[in-house]
C-alpha cells in the first residue's frame, strides 16, 4: 500500500473549483515530482494534502484517511509541508524556527540529535542560530525551511518550488540535499518544481498536472523521454 | 530629595498595578490583534472570587490568590473558545463589540452575585512604612512592585523558554506556518486569553485593598492600563511594564508637584494615550509597523 | 395587483405615523417623556450609525458629543439668555465643529486604535467639563429651565415629545437624502475600501472627516434635547457608559440602516427599564444588575445570529412578505434583494 494515496481529489477556494479529481500516489521512500504550468494546481494539491484548503475525495496517508484533517493534525501524522514562499517566521530566531519544527515530536530526547543532523546538512545554520530568520537571504531561508521540516522527522515531505528565485547553484544544492535526505532517512518527498529537468533527475515517479487534472504520469526517466513533456517542460 | 524618592516609590507601586493589567491587554493584543475592553471586568470578577474564597471559605490569602488566578486562567480559556472564537476572523468593530458585551455581562453578573456595595479587601502586607535609606516605603507598595516584576519575569520566561510559549508566539505572529508545524492555533489563542485573564486577576487582587472591591472598581485602572500599554507599545510585554511603571511615577509626580493638574490626572493619561496613538502608534518598545488594523 | 410594493410601503408608513402621533395621547406624561428620550437616543444613534455604517470609523466616545450639545443648551440659556429652541441648532453646529476637529486626528487611526482613542475621549469628557467651573458649573453642573408647552391643548410632556418627533423626522429625512445622493455613495465607497475609493477620485480624508462632523451634529442636537428632558447638565450625566449604550443601540437596531436607529433608540431607553422592572420583584440586587447583563447578552445574540440588527431582520421579513404577495399576483420575480447592511 502506498504511503500517500489521493483518489479523485477536488479542491475549492471559496466558490472557485480548482482541482477536478486528482489521483496521485507516493510510495514509501520515493521522490515524486509534480509538474505543471503556472496555475495548474500544484500548490493547491500540496495544500489539500496538508489541510489548508477545503477539499473532498479520498485521501489516505499511512493507512489513515486525511479528508477532514486540519493542518495541525496532518503535521502530527508525519507530513511536513514547506510551503510556497517558505513560511519563514521572520521575527523569530533561526533556532526558534528549528525548535518549532520539532514541536510535534513526542520523543524529545532525540531532538538534540536532529539538531546536529540539520547542522550537518546546513553547517552555516549553526553559526546563525541567534539571528532573526527574516534577515537570512532567500536561499538560506529555503534551507532553513527544509531543516525545519526535517526537525519534525516527517514520513512525507511536501516541497513547493524550493528553487523559486534562487541562483542555479543554490537550487542544485537544495535538490541534492533533498535527494540525500531521501536516501539516508527514507523520507518520501512530493516535489513541486519549475526546474523540471532537475526534478525529473532526482525523482522516481512524476505526474503532470493541467487545469486541476493529472494528464500524464509515470516513471520519471520515462516521462523525461516523453515528447510533449520534453517540449513543454524541458525545453528541447 | 527623599521626598522625591518617596513619590517615585509610591508612583512605582501604582504603576505596578497599571503594568500588570496592561500586560494582560498586551498578551491578548499580541495573540490576535484585539484590545480586550473587558479585561478590567475579568480582573474584577476574579478578585471577587478571591474575596469569596477568603471570606466565605476562610482560605488563607495565598491559597485564595492562587485560586483566583487559576479561575481567571480557566475563565479566559473558556470565554475565548465559547464566545470569541466564532469572531476570530471578523473585523475589529465586531471584536470590540463582543468584548464590550463581555464587559457588560461580567460587570452585571458580579453585581447580581455580590452587589454594588464596596467591600474592604484584605492584604497580607502591612501598610506601615519601613525606612529604606531614609525613604519610607510600605511593605504593601514593595509587594506590589515585586509581584509585578515576578509576573513579568514568569511570563517572559514562559514565552521565550518553553515549547508552549514558543508555539503561542508563533501562532500569534504566523498562524499558517505554525499550524503547518502542528501547532493548534485556536487553542494557542485561547491559552493567550487564559494567561491574560490570570495576569489580570493579579492586578485586581493587588489594587482591591487600595480602592475597595466592587463591580466598577477596575474602570479607572483599565484606562491607565490602556494608556500604559499604548505608551509602552501595545504588542510588547516589556513595554507594558515599562509603560505602566513610568505612567505611575509620572502621574504621582504631577500630583505632588503640579497641584493645578492634580485632579485631571486621568485627563493627562488620556491625552498621552491619544498623542501616542496619533504620533507614535508603536509606543516606546513596540514593533514600528502597525499593519494589523 | 402587480404593484403591491409601493402599496405595502405606504401602508407601513401610515401605520408608523399613526402610532408616532397617537402614542402620547394614550400614554401618561411620564411615558411621553420616556418616548421623547427614546427619540433623542434615536437621533444620536442615527449619527453614530452614519459614522460606523457609512464611513467605517468606530466611535466609542459619542457620549462626548451629547455632552457638548447639552452644555451648549445649558450655557446658552443661562449665560446668554437664549431661547432654548435657538440653542438646539446651535448645539448641533458647535458639536459638529468639534466633531470635525476630532475627525482630523481620527484620520490617522484605524480600527482598534480609533476605538481606543474615542473611548479615551468618552472617559475624559466628564473631567474636562468640570474644569472651567464658572462656565460649566463644575461638579454641580447647571440646572435648566423646564420646558413648557407652546401649543394649546398639549401638555408640557406631550409638547416636548412632539418637538422631539419633529426634529427626529427632519434629521432622518436629511440623512436619507444625504445617503441617496453623491455623498452617500462616496461614504459607502470609502467604507468598502479606501484605496479603491481614492482611485475613483473620491477624497477619502474629506469624506471621513465630514462623516465625523455630521455624526457629531446629530450627537449635539440629541444632547441638547437630552439635557432639556433631564432638566440639568452635570459631568455625571455623561459617563462613558452612555457612549457604550449608544453603540449598543446602533448595533442592535442595525448598522448602516436608517430605520435601525429608531429601534436602537427604543431599546436604549426601554431595555434597561424593562429588564430592571422584571427582576425587581425577585431582588433589588438582581434588578440593579439586570440592565448590564441583558445589554451584554442581547449584544452577543445580535452578533451571533443577526448581525444586521433588528432593521435587517425586518427587511428580510418585509422582502419575504412582498415576495409572497407578488407570487399571489403571479409575478414570479425574486423577492427584492435587500441592500447589504450590518456590521462587517
Ligand atoms: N487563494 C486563492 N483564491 C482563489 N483562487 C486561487 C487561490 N490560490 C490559487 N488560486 C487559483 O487556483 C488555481 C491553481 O493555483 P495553484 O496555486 O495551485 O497553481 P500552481 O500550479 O501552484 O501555480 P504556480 O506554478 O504559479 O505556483 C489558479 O487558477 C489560481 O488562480
Ligand atoms: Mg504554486
Amino acid at each position: 500500500m502506498p504511503l500517500l494515496e489521493l483518489n479523485g481529489l477536488q479542491a475549492w477556494y471559496g466558490q472557485r473549483h480548482v482541482l477536478h479529481g486528482v489521483d496521485i500516489s507516493v510510495e514509501e521512500g520515493q521522490i515524486v515530482a509534480l509538474l505543471g504550468a503556472n496555475g495548474a494546481g500544484k500548490t493547491t494539491t500540496l495544500r489539500s494534502i496538508s489541510g489548508m484548503v477545503s477539499r473532498s475525495g479520498q485521501m489516505c496517508f499511512n493507512g489513515r484517511p486525511l479528508s477532514r484533517a486540519p493542518a495541525d493534525e496532518t503535521a502530527r501524522l508525519g507530513i511536513a509541508h514547506v510551503p510556497e514562499g517558505r513560511g519563514t517566521m521572520g521575527q523569530m530566531s533561526v533556532l526558534e524556527n528549528l525548535r518549532l519544527g520539532a514541536y510535534v515530536r513526542r520523543d524529545r530526547k532525540n531532538v538534540a540529535g536532529d539538531f546536529r543532523r540539520v547542522f550537518e546538512y546546513f553547517p552555516w545554520l549553526a553559526q546563525r542560530q541567534k539571528q532573526a530568520a527574516g534577515t537570512l537571504s532567500g536561499g538560506e531561508q529555503q534551507m532553513l525551511a527544509v531543516g525545519r521540516a526535517l526537525m519534525s522527522r516527517p514520513k512525507l515531505l511536501l516541497l513547493d518550488e524550493p528553487s523559486l528565485g534562487l541562483a542555479p547553484l543554490v537550487v542544485r544544492s537544495i535538490v541534492e540535499i533533498v535527494a540525500t535526505i531521501n536516501r539516508t532517512d527514507g523520507v518520501a518527498v512530493l516535489l513541486v518544481e519549475q526546474n523540471a529537468a532537475l526534478a525529473l533527475n532526482v525523482a522516481h515517479q512524476a505526474y503532470v498536472l493541467e487545469s486541476g487534472r493529472v494528464v500524464l504520469s509515470g516513471k520519471a526517466d520515462e516521462l523525461s523521454k516523453n515528447e510533449s513533456v520534453r517540449r513543454s517542460y524541458l525545453g528541447y | 530629595m527623599t521626598a522625591l524618592a518617596q513619590q517615585i516609590v509610591s508612583g512605582l507601586a501604582a504603576g505596578g498595578i497599571y503594568a500588570s493589567l496592561a500586560l494582560a491587554l498586551v498578551l491578548i493584543y499580541s495573540a490576535m490583534g484585539l484590545v480586550n475592553f473587558a479585561q478590567g471586568e475579568f480582573a474584577m470578577f476574579s478578585t471577587f472570587i478571591a474575596w469569596a474564597l477568603i471570606v466565605a471559605l476562610h482560605l488563607p490569602y495565598a491559597l485564595a490568590f492562587v485560586g483566583a488566578v487559576l479561575f481567571g486562567f480557566g475563565a479566559g480559556i473558556v470565554l475565548e473558545r465559547a464566545v470569541v472564537r466564532p469572531f476570530e476572523k471578523s473585523s475589529p468593530l465586531i471584536l470590540v463589540i463582543v468584548t464590550l458585551a463581555l464587559f457588560s455581562i461580567a460587570n452585571g453578573l458580579a453585581g447580581a452575585i455580590w452587589g454594588y456595595v464596596p467591600k474592604p479587601f484584605p492584604s497580607p502586607f502591612p501598610v506601615t512604612p519601613i525606612s529604606l535609606g531614609g525613604v519610607l516605603v510600605s511593605l504593601q507598595d514593595m509587594a506590589v512592585i515585586g509581584i509585578t516584576l515576578v509576573v513579568l519575569g514568569l511570563i517572559s520566561l514562559f514565552l521565550t523558554r518553553t515549547r508552549l510559549g514558543l508555539a503561542l508566539r508563533a501562532a500569534a505572529l504566523y498562524p499558517e506556518s505554525a499550524s503547518l508545524m502542528g501547532v493548534r492555533v485556536g487553542w494557542m489563542l485561547a491559552l493567550g486569553w487564559g494567561l491574560a485573564s490570570a495576569v489580570g486577576a493579579v492586578s485586581g487582587i493587588l489594587v482591591a485593598p487600595i480602592i475597595f472591591l466592587e463591580p466598577n472598581m477596575m474602570q479607572g485602572t483599565i484606562i491607565y492600563a490602556f494608556a500604559a500599554a499604548v505608551l509602552g507599545g501595545i504588542d510588547s510585554p516589556l513595554g507594558a511594564v515599562v509603560g505602566g511603571l513610568s505612567l505611575g511615577v509620572a502621574l504621582n509626580l504631577i500630583g505632588a508637584y503640579i497641584p493645578q493638574l492634580a485632579d485631571v490626572r486621568l485627563g493627562v493619561a488620556l491625552l498621552l494615550l491619544v498623542l501616542v496613538l496619533v504620533l507614535r502608534p508603536a509606543g516606546l518598545l513596540g514593533r514600528p509597523e502597525v499593519s494589523r488594523v | 395587483m402587480a404593484r403591491t410594493g409601493p402599496g405595502l410601503r405606504i401602508a407601513i408608513g401610515v401605520l408608523v405615523a399613526v402610532v408616532a402621533v397617537g402614542l402620547p395621547f394614550q400614554a401618561s406624561g411620564f411615558q411621553s417623556l420616556e418616548l421623547a428620550y427614546a427619540l433623542t437616543f434615536a437621533i444620536a444613534i442615527l449619527g453614530l450609525n452614519l459614522l460606523i455604517g457609512y464611513s467605517g470609523q468606530i466611535s466609542l466616545g459619542h457620549g462626548a458629543f451629547l455632552a457638548v450639545g447639552g452644555y451648549v443648551t445649558a450655557i446658552g440659556q443661562q449665560r446668554y439668555g437664549l431661547n432654548y429652541l435657538v440653542t438646539i441648532p446651535l448645539a448641533g453646529i458647535i458639536s459638529g465643529l468639534i466633531g470635525f476637529l476630532v475627525g482630523l486626528p481620527a484620520l490617522r487611526l484605524h480600527g482598534i486604535y480609533l476605538a481606543l482613542a474615542t473611548f479615551a475621549l468618552a472617559v475624559a469628557a466628564p473631567s474636562v467639563m468640570k474644569k472651567p467651573a464658572d462656565l460649566t458649573g463644575g461638579v454641580k453642573g447647571i440646572i435648566l429651565p423646564p420646558y413648557t408647552s407652546l401649543v394649546p391643548g398639549l401638555s408640557d410632556d406631550q409638547y416636548f415629545y412632539f418637538l422631539c418627533l419633529l426634529i427626529t423626522v427632519i434629521l432622518f429625512l436629511v440623512s436619507y437624502n444625504i445617503l441617496r445622493k453623491r455623498p452617500g455613495r462616496a461614504f459607502k465607497a470609502v467604507r468598502d475600501g479606501e484605496l479603491a475609493a481614492a482611485a475613483f477620485g473620491i477624497n477619502v480624508s474629506t469624506y471621513k472627516t465630514l462623516a465625523f462632523a455630521i455624526s457629531a451634529i446629530y450627537g449635539g442636537v440629541a444632547g441638547s434635547l437630552y439635557a432639556t428632558a433631564t432638566g440639568f447638565v452635570s459631568p455625571d450625566s455623561y459617563p462613558f457608559q452612555l457612549s457604550i449604550l449608544l453603540l449598543v443601540g446602533a448595533v442592535l437596531g442595525g448598522i448602516a440602516t436608517i430605520e435601525g436607529a429608531i429601534f436602537g433608540g427604543l431599546f436604549t431607553e426601554f431595555l434597561p427599564i424593562f429588564s430592571q422592572q422584571a427582576l425587581t420583584p425577585i431582588s433589588r440586587q438582581l434588578a440593579n444588575a439586570a440592565p448590564a447583563v441583558t445589554q451584554g447578552i442581547v449584544l452577543l445574540i445580535v452578533m451571533f445570529v443577526a448581525r444586521q440588527g433588528i432593521a435587517g431582520l425586518l427587511r428580510q421579513g418585509y422582502a419575504a412578505l412582498r415576495g409572497r404577495l407578488r407570487t399571489d399576483a403571479q409575478t414570479l420575480k425574486p423577492a427584492g434583494e435587500s441592500p447589504p447592511t450590518g456590521i462587517r
